[in-house]
């Protein structure tokens, strides 16, 4: 990451006077390691004092500086972040110098895991998130789908309540690309855990995936946030007559987006299991749409489709025959 | 029928459609497909003139796994804290080429992994460092692989549990290392762990399911922690551990299928790690090992699922041969990247996985016969006769201290 033969003015540890009583301890991989890494002279040498170190266990200033040496060389090395925790908690360091520290090395980082768990670890200890959001919010402009960033987001936003303007955000970030799913998650995350599932937001929530669909219709994120939302819609993915004839429409005007057609099938399967079934959103329905998939518009899932359209035969067969063991009945 | 493979002008008939409104995603895609297109272009032509194509450059591979298992360049210094997960990596690759290194070589490297294990229990990334269950993880793995006395006796059990018991919450989620992050590679890790070492109890898994289950998201796959995008990588952690832990039926898994399918891309045949995302070659096996993890749980109630494959195999076969294979040896994420490791072991693993499918069904190989992989157990991914001899190896010889819970 950093190229340490280029540093000017470095002094190796081992060439500090300050350094002077400790006795570097190198790598100990045995008579016949495997794996061997070919380490710059620097690495080398910082991470022949920080063993050092660690095995007498010092918490010094000195050896904070030189964890800091450690991570930059490797921001992977947890052993090397886990220990500065350690001495930050010991000396009683001021947590805000480190705060701007690792948001530095954020910066220079953005997808480690071990980054941004220092960076929570020291939000936890001084019960402040108010820099988080912002912080978040300059890492996913420069990728606005950085899973790391995205999961500090939710845990500051879940610990502290900070859902005030989210909406707001997401809803930018949803304007400036509408396949960016990451978006659309963290969309499902405020309304699942700040506005609920309330009648209406379920409505608004449908209403604003419809618009979005009308918008680009091939796009799968906004279609499984539709799925998504009516998992919380009482009357079922079939019982809503808004979406039902949104989706008719856009058959009608000719779309066949695979994820249209997926839908369909799922109004047809839920008509179905709560009886309901009509020769619109029935069996026969399904049987077509899979076979239209498996053979034309989704080709690449077409092993899938036909395993969809089969259980609709057998669904099919059986409502025959309980249609038949009825007449009997009646006969 | 289905397990034929694509022709040039069925693929280009499948490209993105932007309509109308071009944004970074479909940008991205519209690129990468290009890039794709030539290559499957210039594939069908030589494949007419050779029906051995495409080949899987199996020597060249092998090779370099060898020298990468000896010693590797300083831009793997990024790693330094990640050295089991390379043995692993290495060992499960060359494994899956049918070339292991031999028996001296294999005995230098349980040495080395000893020298990772840690006084607490449990392995660290490297001599010295605090132990971590991903290391750990990879650490148990390569010793199966390795399947002799003298790994199986290198593991020291009793602190293994206890090490997992330090980093198990509350709640049945598990921490990477001791003041680490939570999220659900820590729990696979732990499960697998303690399945293939015999250190399982009910105890140490108490509520962890559960959590899992907290994890699966509305698009039906799993997320790294609740609230969180599903992900390829962590649906696979997901969706095993629940089926480690025999608890399928708390998750979803019509809603898990139906993702999983959709993640396969329509141009490239690889899969994509997340919606609007880019094909990855990682991916053919966090999402293709999925495939038969959920036949075998549907088949518990139709036989006959036990033997179907719901992806399209041929098409993933050929995005990992023609795609991405890097020159000179080594697979790669997608074509204009860089050869690594972790991409070497998990694109072949995932072409085993598409070469056999769920395992019982004949074997269906793209390309020359000799591109056949050996096959690989979904859950650990480590050979399932390995698996098998490891479990039960440590079944006869219990640990010094069994966890009295």
């Amino acid at each position: 990451m950093y190229d340490s033969d280029s540093d000017i003015g470095w002094t190796f540890y081992k060439d500090r006077p300050e350094w002077k009583d400790i006795t570097p301890v190198p790598e100990d991989d045995g008579p016949n390691p495997v794996v061997v890494i070919a380490h710059s002279e620097k690495f080398e040498d910082v991470y022949d004092y920080f063993r050092a170190v660690l095995q007498k266990n010092e918490k010094s200033e000195r050896v904070l500086q030189l964890t800091k040496d450690a991570v930059e060389l490797n921001p992977a090395n947890y052993t090397v972040w886990q220990y500065r925790r350690d001495i930050l908690k010991a000396l009683g360091t001021d947590l805000r110098s480190e705060l701007d520290y690792v948001e530095s090395v954020i910066k220079h980082s953005p997808k480690n895991y071990q980054v941004w768990h220092h960076r929570r670890v020291l939000v936890e200890w001084l019960q402040d998130p108010s820099q988080e959001l912002e912080l978040t919010g300059d890492a996913l402009l420069q990728d606005p789908k950085n899973y790391h960033a995205w999961q500090h987001r939710q845990w500051a936003m879940k610990t502290f309540g900070l859902y005030g303007k989210e909406m707001e955000f997401v809803e930018n970030l949803i304007k400036e690309d509408v396949r960016n799913n990451s978006a659309w998650n963290q969309r499902y995350f405020v309304v699942n855990n700040h506005f609920g599932w309330s009648d209406m937001n379920v409505q608004k929530e449908i209403c604003y995936a419809m618009e979005k669909i009308k918008f680009v219709k091939n796009n799968e994120s906004a279609w499984n946030y539709l799925r998504g939302v009516m998992l919380h819609d009482k009357r079922g993915i079939s019982g809503n007559a808004v979406v039902t004839s949104f989706c008719e429409e856009l058959y009608n005007n000719k779309c066949r987006s695979p994820y249209l057609l997926a839908f369909i099938i799922d109004i047809c399967d839920d008509a179905i299991k709560k009886g309901e079934s009509s020769s619109f959103h029935g069996a026969d329905r399904a049987i077509e749409l899979c076979h239209a998939l498996a053979t034309k518009y989704d080709k690449i899932r077409s092993k899938y489709w036909n395993y969809i359209g089969e259980k609709f035969k057998k669904l099919k067969k059986e409502q025959e025959d309980q249609q038949n063991n009825t007449e009997t009945e009646e006969n | 029928m289905e397990n034929q493979l694509r022709s040039y002008s069925d693929i280009v008939g499948e490209s993105y459609d932007s309509e109308g409104v071009p944004t970074d995603t479909s940008s991205d895609q519209v690129d990468i497909e290009t890039t794709i297109l030539k290559i499957y272009k210039k594939f069908e032509k030589s494949a007419s003139l050779d029906p051995e194509l495409p080949l899987l450059f199996r020597k060249s591979h092998s090779s370099i796994l060898k020298n990468w298992l000896n010693g590797l360049p300083k831009s793997y210094e990024c790693l330094d804290a990640s050295r089991t997960w390379l043995v692993y990596w290495i060992l499960h690759s060359l494994w899956l080429l049918n070339d292991m290194p031999d028996a001296e070589i294999l005995s230098h490297t349980v040495k080395f992994i000893s020298k990772c294990q840690h006084e607490e229990g449990g392995y660290g990334g490297g001599p010295g460092q605090f132990p971590h269950l991903g290391t750990t993880y990879a650490a148990v793995n390569a010793l199966s692989i390795i399947g002799t006395d003298e790994a199986y006796d290198s593991i020291n059990r009793s602190s293994l549990q206890k090490f997992l018991w330090t980093v198990r919450a509350v709640d049945g989620s598990f921490a990477l290392h001791k003041g680490g992050e939570h999220d659900i590679r820590g729990a696979y890790c732990a499960i697998s762990i303690a399945k293939i070492t015999n250190i399982y109890t009910d105890a140490l898994f108490d509520k962890t399911a559960e959590w899992i289950v907290g994890c699966q998201t509305y698009e039906g796959g799993f997320a790294g922690c609740p609230g969180m995008e599903a992900h390829g990588g962590y649906a696979f952690c997901g969706l095993a551990s629940l089926a480690l832990l025999n608890r399928t039926t708390l998750c979803d898994v019509d809603a898990l299928l139906r993702w999983c399918v959709n993640r396969q891309m329509r141009v490239e045949g690889g899969f994509q790690g997340r919606t609007n995302k880019l094909v990855d070659g990682c991916y053919s096996f966090w999402q293709g090992a999925a495939f038969p993890i959920i036949s075998a749980i549907l088949s518990k109630e139709s036989k006959e699922m036990i033997e179907t494959v719901f992806f399209n195999q041929g098409a993933l076969q050929e995005y990992i041969i023609t795609c991405c294979q890097a020159n000179g040896g080594g697979l790669i994420d997608k074509p204009g990247k860089y050869r690594d490791i972790y991409h070497t072991c998990y694109t072949l693993s995932g072409l085993s996985v598409a070469q056999h499918g769920t395992g019982l069904e004949d074997a269906f190989i793209v390309g020359a016969p000799d591109n056949e992989l050996n096959k690989v157990h979904p859950l650990h991914n480590v050979a399932p006769h390995l698996v098998y001899n490891a479990v039960h190896y440590f079944i006869r010889h219990p640990p010094p201290v069994k966890d009295k819970n």
